[in-house]
């Protein structure tokens, strides 16, 4: 089980587990609960590259539609085909259910610990 | 004056005062007074029923209604069904705008569904939208599927129909996308330049063909498809729908995406409209597919039901992000081809393709022995392009003064005939019969 | 209920056509279909209650009253449809020429000429067919017009967030990127935020008034000025006309082109999605790029269809929706000069009796007078009885009822949108407002019962998401 204390965060409610130079990326919990009941995610394929704070895909409940941004730079080596299939495995554990692989990772210095992102979702409910 | 306003004047009144106005001036003061009109529109005053139906009636009463047409290009004269048009008249269906509320729209949503069904039988391809506003719209929404970020260039055969083609270049001159056409050879698509504008050009996201296509030729469907895809671009097919009861699908050519004119299906021809775009494609495909799309699933007691789906993709959702702005189609035309479609089931739609067919071949080899030689070698469907031995304008005046519509007359002082089903074997001879000297 | 295709036998036919009288030429192997396309099988009888079944779990505006908000569901004429089924009208083929099909140019010269004097145009072309389709054309026309002066700097255009979807996905079909300006607390343009988002990259503006929240936006003529001073231009979209026809005109307001919906604002039936129609309307210095043919003059009363000399090319085949044009043509004759500004005096009128008569009972998005529709808000009654905008608009099927457009526009978050319409009789109005007063009622007392409605009609909620994530979008037969 991944500990959502001990990963990074972006702004935008993208996680990042980060090891060494490897990045697992999902989406956090407040993500899918705003999102509802998500219906389809759009990942980009295996040796694309992604960029901190740039749009790696989307994701659609039926009402909605948002776009993915990147934690991290790097390139991806893998993409959970298992949430493709199923993604209402987000909704049912946002911390397992991770999207993409990620290596060489960069840019790392804008993300946020848990007590920062909580913070923050806080401060957007008011 | 005409008026569907059921209140009276009193009652007006008295829901002006009721609702705190005290005339329609007062209701209206939040229209600054420099923007009103601020004086009568300068039209007719409002007339009767009686009237108004006398002058449509006049109107249409100008119009030359042909016994006998033998123009399609695009709009093509069939038999409708009683049926089809009793169905089609129902209000309900008539009244109703888009289904959002499935629970009172079941049979708008079902009836579309249906009609997805009939259209990927047709096709032979896996998925079907609800409709878009004609064959050439549908074609021209083609192109933005075909898509990506390393492909951005069709290429569009100058064999298709040039009605269709015209909207397919307005619409790439908005999303700026480069077009290239492929000239036509021999009235077909030339294979061999579009094998060097494939080899020329890495960026190429789609190739359009239409089957059977302008002239009436069938088009080597197969070999296109394999072309366009060894070089990694995607076919789109047009393709008469009422040729599909006899006729290869796209998917058995291979095609990404069928598009093209249900209008031959229960639809009049009515001045050009309104006709109704099918637009089919890939399973792979499907997301990309502009439109609404019908959808089965359950209501909250396991009843099957079914619902506007996929609509993250639309613009109401997406919005600037959408692939297309489309909101309303052309809903009740798709019932209407659908109703056709169920009343001619698979054996009526072979038997009017066929007699579409023989009625097209006996046509040819009567003009022929009249002087109109035949243009194009090769297998064509209901459409085919003669030479004309005098001035095509004068030959064709003359038919139509015996009621006929003659063929369209396109360049080259040709003839691009139709025959349908509904052209019976006196009136080709008839039509003939004029024509020899 | 089954599907066609789970009905009949197989070999049930109709007989349609007689057999061939020519020999049959069969279509040659290298292009035939290899099995039949699986279609229904099915009598004229099974046919026939097939569709009566559907049409009665259906509902049209002949079936009650249908206030949805932005769609003007008003009541479909019977002289219009009568019009349109005349043989002189559908049996002409687009193709046959201007001397056999001169009462068709007719109607287009004569709705053209209508549509220019109600909206204060000087061009109107009837090729669109959908109102998004013609924004499309509208903004093409924009963008021809600005390459042509060289103005190839001006790539965006201005929408407001209140703006319907169409209208930014059209702009970036037009190859526009869209700037979303904010709408101000009263629901209309943020004239600080509208000049800051102009300049030398500005190709126009977006924009329907009354707006999308029902209130007619007063500063029109100061936002329009803006956005001409800025060297853009201005597009009208028409899908509020009704509110306002015969009493002030799009043209008058400063804008350059429009599109007006014949199925919403002139009485044209929706067919359950369409087909409707989007005409566009523009100002003289752009009609040299309007697209496909329109109705000209070669001599006294003798009409041909032309091109303007740098159109942007066809939107359409052919000359547009044309029996749709019919039936407003009808529709507008019916009414008159007289008759269009009664209904727009009515439609006002029709909106605020009922905004009135609700507002004590759910809070006003906006409390002040509105135009055709109005919108309520339900963000608070939300937080107080945990039933949503949904929930009543649900509720409201089982008193019989189409709800009022929900969940737009989305600056309102829980956003209710009525548009009653003039060819609504007083007491469904006070029935409509009596449904939607008991429903908040049920809200307060039994919020279960609504959480689940609707209980009467033909199914129950479906399940959208289910359909989403696994997508069944066509039948296919079990094979035996």
């Amino acid at each position: 089980m991944r500990d959502e204390r001990d990963i990074s965060y972006a702004k935008t409610h993208e996680w990042a587990d980060i090891e060494g130079d490897t990045a697992v990326i999902g989406i956090d919990d407040y993500a899918q609960e705003q999102m509802g009941d998500i219906v389809f995610i759009n990942l980009p394929e295996v040796g694309d590259e992604v960029e901190a704070g740039e749009v790696f895909g989307d994701v659609e409940s039926v009402k909605a539609v948002s776009d993915l941004f990147s934690p991290v730079t790097g390139k991806v080596v893998e993409v959970n085909e298992d949430v493709i299939n199923s993604p209402g495995l987000i909704n049912e554990e946002p911390y397992e259910a991770w999207l993409i692989k990620v290596e060489e990772v960069t840019d790392t210095s804008e993300l946020l610990d848990r007590k920062a992102i909580e913070d923050l979702i806080e401060e957007e409910a008011h | 004056m005409g008026t569907y306003i059921p209140n009276t004047e009193k009652e007006q009144t008295e829901m002006l005062k009721k609702s705190g106005y005290k005339d329609f001036d007062d209701l209206f003061k939040v229209i600054p007074d420099g923007l009103k009109l601020n004086r009568e529109l300068n039209l007719p005053l409002g007339k009767s029923e009686f009237e108004v139906s006398y002058i449509m009636e006049d109107l249409a009463g100008q119009n030359k209604v042909f016994h006998s047409i033998f123009r399609g290009a695009g709009a093509y004269d069939h038999y409708i069904p009683a049926i089809v048009k009793s169905v089609t008249s129902k209000e309900e269906f008539v009244t109703a705008y888009t289904p959002y509320q499935a629970e009172i729209s079941q049979g708008i949503l079902q009836s579309i569904f249906e009609y997805q069904t009939a259209i990927c039988e047709l096709t032979g391809m896996d998925v079907s939208n609800a409709s878009v506003y004609d064959a050439g719209t549908a074609a021209a929404e083609a192109i933005t599927m075909c898509k990506d970020r390393k492909r951005s260039t069709v290429l569009i055969s100058e064999a298709a129909n040039p009605y269709v083609r015209s909207v397919m270049e307005t619409y790439c001159f908005g999303t700026d996308t480069p077009f290239k056409i492929i000239p036509e050879k021999d009235g077909k698509t030339d294979i061999n330049t579009l094998k060097a504008l494939l080899a020329d050009d890495e960026t190429i996201a789609g190739v359009y063909v239409q089957q059977p296509n302008f002239f009436g030729l069938f088009e080597n469907l197969e070999d296109i498809a394999d072309i366009a895809h060894e070089a990694g671009a995607k076919l789109i097919s047009g393709v008469n729908p009422m040729a599909l009861g006899i006729m290869k699908t796209p998917a058995e050519c291979g095609a990404d995406i069928a598009v093209g004119d249900a209008q031959p299906l229960g639809l009049a021809l009515g001045f050009g409209g309104p006709f109704i775009g099918f637009m089919a494609c890939t399973s792979k495909l499907m997301r990309n597919l502009p439109g609404r799309i019908v959808g089965q699933t359950t209501d909250d007691k396991g009843n099957r039901a079914f619902v506007l789906t996929l609509q993250a993709r639309e613009q109401h959702i997406r919005r600037e992000k959408a692939g297309s702005n489309i909101c309303s189609n052309e809903a009740h035309c798709a019932l209407t081809a659908g109703v056709y479609l169920a009343a001619l089931g698979a054996d009526g739609l072979a038997e009017v393709a066929k007699q579409c067919m023989s009625k097209a071949h006996y046509l040819k080899n009567k003009l022929s022995e009249a002087g109109f030689k035949p243009v194009y070698e090769g297998e064509f469907f209901h459409e085919f392009v003669t030479d004309c031995p005098e001035d095509a304008g004068s030959v064709l005046k003359k038919l139509k003064d015996h009621g006929i519509l003659g063929g369209l007359p396109i360049e080259g002082n040709r003839i691009l005939w139709c025959a349908t089903e509904k052209n019976r074997k006196e009136d080709i001879d008839a039509l003939c019969d004029l024509l020899v000297h | 209920m089954e599907l066609i295709y789970e009905k009949g036998s197989k070999g049930r036919h109709l007989d349609i056509l007689p057999v061939c009288d020519v020999e049959i030429t069969e279509m040659p192997e290298a292009f035939k279909r290899n099995k039949p396309p699986a279609l229904a099988e099915v009598s004229e009888t099974e046919i026939s209650r097939h569709f009566t079944k559907l049409a009665g779990r259906s509902y049209g505006v002949n079936d009650g009253f249908y206030p949805l908000g932005s769609c003007t569901m008003k009541y479909n004429p019977k002289v219009n449809e009568e019009a349109a089924s005349l043989k002189g009208f559908t049996a002409i083929h687009p193709l046959q020429g201007d001397d056999s099909s001169a009462g068709c140019l007719k109607v287009m010269d004569m709705l053209s000429r209508n549509l220019c004097e109600i909206c204060g145009m000087d061009e109107f072309s009837l090729q669109p067919a959908a109102g998004a389709h013609g924004e499309l054309t509208g903004l093409l026309l924009i963008k021809a017009y600005l390459k042509d002066k060289g103005e190839i700097g001006r790539t965006k255009i201005i929408v407001p967030d209140s703006a319907h979807g169409t209208n930014p996905a059209s702009a970036v079909m037009s190859g526009f990127t869209v700037v979303n300006v904010p709408s101000g607390e009263d629901g209309c343009v943020d004239i600080e935020a509208l000049k800051d988002a102009v300049g030398d990259d500005t190709a126009g503006l977006m924009l329907t008034n009354p707006n999308t929240v029902g209130l007619f936006d007063k500063n029109i003529k100061e936002i329009t000025d803006i956005i001409h001073e800025a060297g853009g231009l201005c597009y009208y979209d028409g899908a509020n006309l009704n509110a306002i026809m015969g009493i002030c005109r799009p043209g008058d307001m400063g804008f350059d082109v429009v599109h007006v919906n014949l199925h919403k604002t002139f009485s044209t039936p929706h067919g359950g999605g369409g087909p409707g129609a989007g005409p566009v309307g523009c100002k003289s210095f752009l009609a040299d790029y309007m697209p496909g043919s329109t109705v000209g003059e070669i001599s006294e009363g003798k009409l041909t269809l032309k091109r303007a000399p740098k159109s942007i090319g066809d939107m359409k085949s052919f000359h547009g929706n044309f029996l749709v044009a019919v039936k407003a043509l009808a529709y507008i004759l019916t009414l008159g000069r007289d008759g269009i500004v009664d209904s727009a005096r009515n439609a006002v009128l029709n909106a605020n009796y009922m905004r009135v008569a609700l507002k004590d009972t759910f809070d006003m998005a906006y409390d002040e007078t509105c135009m055709h529709e109005f919108v309520m808000d339900l963000g608070k009654f939300k937080d107080e009885t945990g039933c949503a905008a949904i929930d009543i608009a649900k509720g409201l099927l089982d008193y019989g009822m189409h709800p009022p457009t929900m969940y737009f526009p989305l600056i309102v978050h829980e956003a209710l949108m009525a548009e009653p319409t003039e060819t609504e009789p007083r007491e469904m109005l006070d029935l409509a407002v009596d449904n939607l007063k008991k429903l908040k009622t049920m809200a307060i007392e039994d919020p279960g019962r609504l959480h689940t409605a609707p209980h009467t009609t033909c199914i129950g909620r479906p399940d959208e998401v289910c359909a989403a994530r696994n997508p069944v979008l066509k039948f296919v037969r079990e094979e035996k």
